[in-house]
């Protein structure tokens, strides 16, 4: 994907900490590395870059280091670290803004199935209005593990299912009109 | 007293048994639960990592149709709850939705289950339909993140230590079991695409639960449910060691106090084994 979008557009336009500060609305630059924010992560066991290494790499304009980061992938959208951060800055927000930039420039192939779990699910809302949990998973599973990642949650599924927790088949669409044109206006500003 | 009800995708699905408990409960307690017509998906957690506005007008839409019914909505599932707290201020800060043409005004307060619950029904009328009380069970209460954090989104006075669960739990005459983990992330989303991650944060919890001398875990959430009740077998068999702590949705304990015949049938969906303890103790 990524290799497509350089061929057709040549090389994206570099991302700078005013890049991030603009898309995110986030005061980037008011962080003082006090590590508030690491020092409550449930994360950082898994991450390469502690979330305030995060921030710091971005005032230094290190943005390619966190747009390719795990980090990124890792953080759990828990919000810790937004709720504690002493100068307001949404943390969880800059997260988004860097996932948003990572999927839009080509996420490296040990981190993929979290841009293609959000991509399935939001087709399925697209297609439903309200997401089914059972072809979610499946088509998720199936597309980020192949034949034998959805073998490994079938068994999950079937649990599911049998205890009366899963609905085999969709509902009618949902939403009507609306939903179609939330998602065609967002396509359209791509 | 009536408010508007924003269910979400998964109490239609993996979630029954918290919908069909709450129902019971809210019908119990005089409190009427109007159903958003034709809702649709909140967004969850895809939607923001993709793109703003489209989080905000999939959350929207919803909103757009609770403000027509102008009452206190609420909003059972924390990543829902989110959601469209998020949209909400987002809107009244100014932003817009994209592919709707209505204006939101927004008149109304969302609350997720048990804030509405405790705030707007209250202690005496909550003891008030007691007919069994939970004695002798000694849950830790657990809310996760989305419905407290951050609290410029959720209003949650205390962020850092709710207690709405916990003070409907006591009401209700069961014995609760303090604990710093009660808004700690259980990695519910990240438990499709880094697995075995999550698993270790579930691990975390029910140690942490059972260190606290608790017998059974209280969620307020579908999806910190279904994570904490469904890999217990797996964390089982990957650290060779026991666990069977029961994760009851709090509405579920509401029915076994005020006499919901029902129960048992939601207790059955539970993957791990739910119904033991509650006969132990004389309460089912
Ligand atoms: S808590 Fe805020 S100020 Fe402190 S290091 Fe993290 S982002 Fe910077
Ligand atoms: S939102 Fe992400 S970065 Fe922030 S504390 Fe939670 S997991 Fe860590």
């Amino acid at each position: 994907m990524a290799v497509n979008k350089r061929l057709k557009g040549g090389s994206p336009a570099p991302v700078t900490r005013q890049t991030i500060e603009n898309l995110s609305g986030e005061q980037i630059s008011t962080c003082y590395q006090c590590e508030k924010c690491s020092n409550g992560c449930p994360m950082t066991f898994a991450m390469d870059i502690a979330p305030h290494q995060v921030l710091h790499a971005i005032q230094l304009g290190l943005t390619d280091e966190v747009i390719n980061s795990d980090t990124i992938w890792v953080c759990a959208s828990c919000e810790t670290c937004t709720t504690r951060c002493p100068n307001q800055i949404d943390i969880a927000h800059v997260m988004d803004t860097l996932r948003q930039l990572s999927t839009q420039r080509g996420v490296k192939a040990s981190q993929r199935k979290s841009p293609i779990f959000h991509k399935v699910f939001l087709s399925n809302v697209k297609k439903l209005g309200r997401m089914h949990e059972l072809s979610m998973v499946a088509e998720f599973a199936l597309k980020a593990g192949g034949i034998r990642g959805l073998l490994k949650q079938s068994g999950f599924g079937l649990k599911m299912l049998s205890k009366g927790k899963m609905k085999l088949i969709p509902e009618r669409f949902r939403g009507g009109k609306e939903i179609d044109n939330i998602f065609r206006e967002a396509e359209n500003k791509k | 007293m009536k408010v508007s009800y924003y269910p979400g995708c998964s109490l239609d699905g993996t979630a029954i048994e918290y919908n069909k408990s709450l129902q019971s409960t809210a019908r119990c307690l005089g409190l009427e639960l109007q159903e958003l017509p034709d809702w649709t998906c909140c967004g969850a957690s895809s939607a923001h990592v993709t793109d703003d506005k489209l989080a905000v007008s999939l959350a929207g839409r919803n909103l757009l149709i609770a403000d027509k019914m102008g009452m206190d909505l609420m909003v059972p599932c924390a990543a829902c709850f989110h959601r469209l707290k998020s949209a909400d201020k987002a809107l009244k800060a100014g932003g817009s939705l994209q592919g709707l043409e209505q204006k939101y005004q927004g008149h109304f307060k969302i609350k997720s289950g048990a804030d509405l619950i405790w705030e707007n029904i209250g202690e005496r009328a909550l003891a008030a339909k007691i007919k069994k009380p939970l004695a002798g069970l000694h849950p830790v209460c657990y809310y996760g993140c989305l419905t407290v954090r951050p609290p410029k989104i959720t209003d949650a006075p205390d962020p850092e230590n709710p207690m709405a669960m916990d003070e409907i739990m006591r009401t209700l005459g069961a014995e609760v079991k303090n604990w710093s983990f009660k808004a700690d992330c259980c990695g519910g989303n990240i438990m499709l695409t880094h697995p075995e991650l999550a698993k270790k944060m579930v691990k975390k919890l029910l140690d942490m639960a059972l260190e606290a001398g608790a017998d059974c875990i209280v969620a307020g959430c579908p999806l910190c449910q279904s994570n904490l009740d469904t890999r217990q077998r797996e964390i089982m068999d990957e650290n060779g060691q026991p666990y069977h702590i029961p994760v009851y949705y709090f509405t579920e304990l509401m029915g076994l106090a005020y006499g919901d015949p029902q129960v048992e049938n939601y207790l059955n969906k539970h993957f791990t084994e739910a119904k033991t303890l509650l006969k132990q103790k004389d309460l089912l």
